[in-house]
């Protein structure tokens, strides 16, 4: 009966679709209506296929972990995409010839940032904390996912949500948001996956077998809520068509603007902050051995970052036409999340607390350790940068990105990376990675990376913002717009070469999880020497 | 008075007050008498049902112990 229900919406969806292949008014809504059509037509195919033949019986007292091995097989593609994309603007940005005629206007250089910052943030970020999650809650609740295939939907319903934003962006329909850049309808489609993502993840947590709920489950599920409230209100707008891709904000002016930022920090607060610190939560602890250093200190840094971080957005519009009451109450709140963000970065690092020496000999808890020593230095960052003074500074410069990198880079790429090397050999039954010394490889090229790029944003940033302000006896400005473009050049060509020691460093651990997943490790662990 | 200064004044006068207060009651709850031995059983959570739900890990005399309880 299920699958009759099933039919009749795939069917429904795909003559839908096929309509607005034929009447979308712009090119972007006619091939994500070709894609929709394909997608639920398969799947159409494919249920018609099952209904009415005997249902093959499925294992279900243990955990699901097909849908994890998916996730890890998602994150490590969209992260080489996501990274690959980085590098190509960033060479774009100190070469401008390589904006190529023959590929305007999809290989411009406008088109290629929002599809690179929503790679490696919503793909390869995303994918690592559903893959993850998915992992943590069933083990932290004894209890296998809630909801049967729902976890399957969830998977390939948020890979669809990235490729539809991915060719969007490419063929130009985006309503002008930053991070939020995907039109109507790929807004609602991801609201649909990720309610379903909640029900699967409290689903869990409802039926587990532990009597308490760990802390990595706390900042999960609320990554999980603070992100569904953020993406439907930042996202209210009316499309213009149902048959076309534009649609209208409801807000206007600056509280469109503060409703974005809104929206934008807690991006970062509760996507690659809360969402990663629940997967530290629980991978530090798994590979040092130990449990979390103090257990009251992560209760408080829960509450305290989810009470303080929803206030700092504000910080984004310094000197603008936002009320100054406000940017001050976001620059204020910033300020005071320096101490619980620290009081996290300590609770991690401590835990290593007894197992100190295994940094010397296991490169993944060292790549743990650097992500949380990346956290510490861009959660310092950040407060300092929004103060006001600071602010009239940086903004604008290539500081901002500098730290956006230190942070995304450091703190989220570091913690992903080691989450992989930690699951890959648990979810494929083997000992250990295929390559330890690729893991080495993989951290001092990340590693060198980053110093390349955050070193080369602080000193073009400043420079840029210094150069903006300088103004001669007579008042007048000193330095053209034009004037910081080419100062600027040495300092993009470092930055793009991070990018690709970066990138480099990604393609060896996607090579070395092939490796793992395909055979059994072949190589032993470091073993390490005690220090005389 | 129309919606947004009734909003403003109560959000900076009774909300403000109820985040405040329930902020502190976390605190408070977090470090109220009994409550390390049960953060202890809850830190431990990650070593079991590792492979299986049910499973052990390690036996709980061989697991770490965690800082409130070593002090």
């Amino acid at each position: 009966m299920e699958n009759y229900i099933k039919l009749v919406v795939l069917g429904l969806i795909t003559l839908i679709a096929a309509i607005g292949a034929n009447w979308g008014r712009d090119v972007a809504y006619v091939v994500h209506a070709i894609i929709i059509m394909l997608v639920s037509g398969f799947l159409f195919v494919r249920t018609l296929r099952l209904t009415d033949e005997p249902v093959r019986a499925v294992a279900t007292d243990g955990y699901m972990d097909d849908v994890v091995r998916a996730g890890v097989i998602a994150t490590t593609f969209w992260g080489v995409v996501g990274f690959l994309v980085g590098v190509v603007i960033a060479f774009q940005l100190a070469f401008p010839s390589l904006n190529f005629e023959f590929l305007q206007p999809f290989g411009n250089f406008g088109r290629l940032r929002p599809l690179h910052t929503s790679a490696v943030i919503f793909a390869f970020g995303g994918n690592a904390l559903i893959m993850s999650s998915f992992y943590i809650v069933q083990r932290t609740c004894g209890a296998r996912l809630w909801g049967g295939n729902l976890s399957w939907f969830v998977f390939w319903g948020y890979n669809l949500f990235i490729v539809l934003a991915a060719t969007g962006y490419l063929l130009g329909s985006t309503q002008s948001k930053e991070y939020a850049e995907p039109e109507w309808y790929v807004d609602i489609w991801l609201t649909i996956v990720w309610v379903a993502f909640l029900a699967v993840y409290l689903g869990t947590i409802f039926k587990r077998k532990e009597k308490h709920i760990y802390v990595a489950n706390w900042f999960l599920l609320s990554f999980i809520i603070t992100v569904a409230m953020l993406h439907i209100v930042n996202n209210l707008s009316v499309p213009v068509s149902i048959w076309g891709s534009k649609s209208v904000q409801l807000f206007a002016g600056v509280q469109d603007a503060m409703t974005q930022w809104w929206y934008g920090h807690n991006a970062v607060g509760f996507f690659l902050t809360a969402g990663f610190l629940g997967m530290m939560y629980y991978f530090v602890p798994k590979q040092a051995g130990r449990p979390v250093y103090s257990y009251k200190l992560s209760i408080i840094h829960f509450w305290a970052l989810i009470f303080l971080y929803i206030w700092a957005g504000p910080h984004h519009l310094h000197y603008t036409a936002l009320p100054d009451w406000a940017s001050t109450l976001g620059m204020v709140f910033s300020i005071i999340l320096w101490m619980p963000s620290w009081g996290g970065m300590i609770n991690g690092l401590m835990t290593l607390q007894g197992a100190w020496d295994k940094l010397r000999t296991d490169p993944i808890i060292r790549m743990m350790v650097i992500s949380l020593a990346f956290y510490g230095m861009s959660t310092f960052e950040g407060p300092m940068m929004s103060i006001r003074a600071v602010n009239s500074l940086s903004h604008y410069t290539d500081w901002t990105i500098g730290h956006v990198h230190s942070g995304a880079l450091g703190w989220n790429g570091m913690i992903t990376f080691s989450a992989l090397y930690f699951l890959t050999p648990k979810l494929w039954g083997r000992a250990q990675m295929h390559s330890m010394s690729a893991i080495n490889w993989h951290f001092w090229l990340a590693t060198i990376g980053i110093i390349l790029y955050a070193a080369s944003m602080w000193v073009t940033g400043i420079m840029e913002g210094l150069m903006w302000r300088e103004v001669d006896a007579n008042g007048f400005l000193v330095n053209s717009f034009a004037d910081t473009v080419s100062a600027k050049f040495p300092m993009y060509v470092v930055r793009g070469l991070g990018g690709v020691m970066y990138l480099t460093g990604a393609l060896i651990m996607a090579w070395n999880i092939f490796m793992t997943a395909k055979g059994g490790a072949r190589q032993k662990a470091f073993v390490g020497v005690p220090a005389e | 008075m129309d919606t947004y200064s009734f909003l403003r004044q109560l959000a900076d006068s009774w909300v403000l007050l109820a985040m405040t207060l329930f902020f502190l009651g976390v605190i408070v709850w977090a470090f109220r008498p009994g409550s390390a031995k049960v953060h202890a059983e809850t830190a431990s959570i990650p070593f079991r049902n590792e492979v299986k739900p049910g499973s052990v890990e390690a036996p709980a005399e061989e697991r770490p112990k965690t800082k409130e309880l070593q002090s």
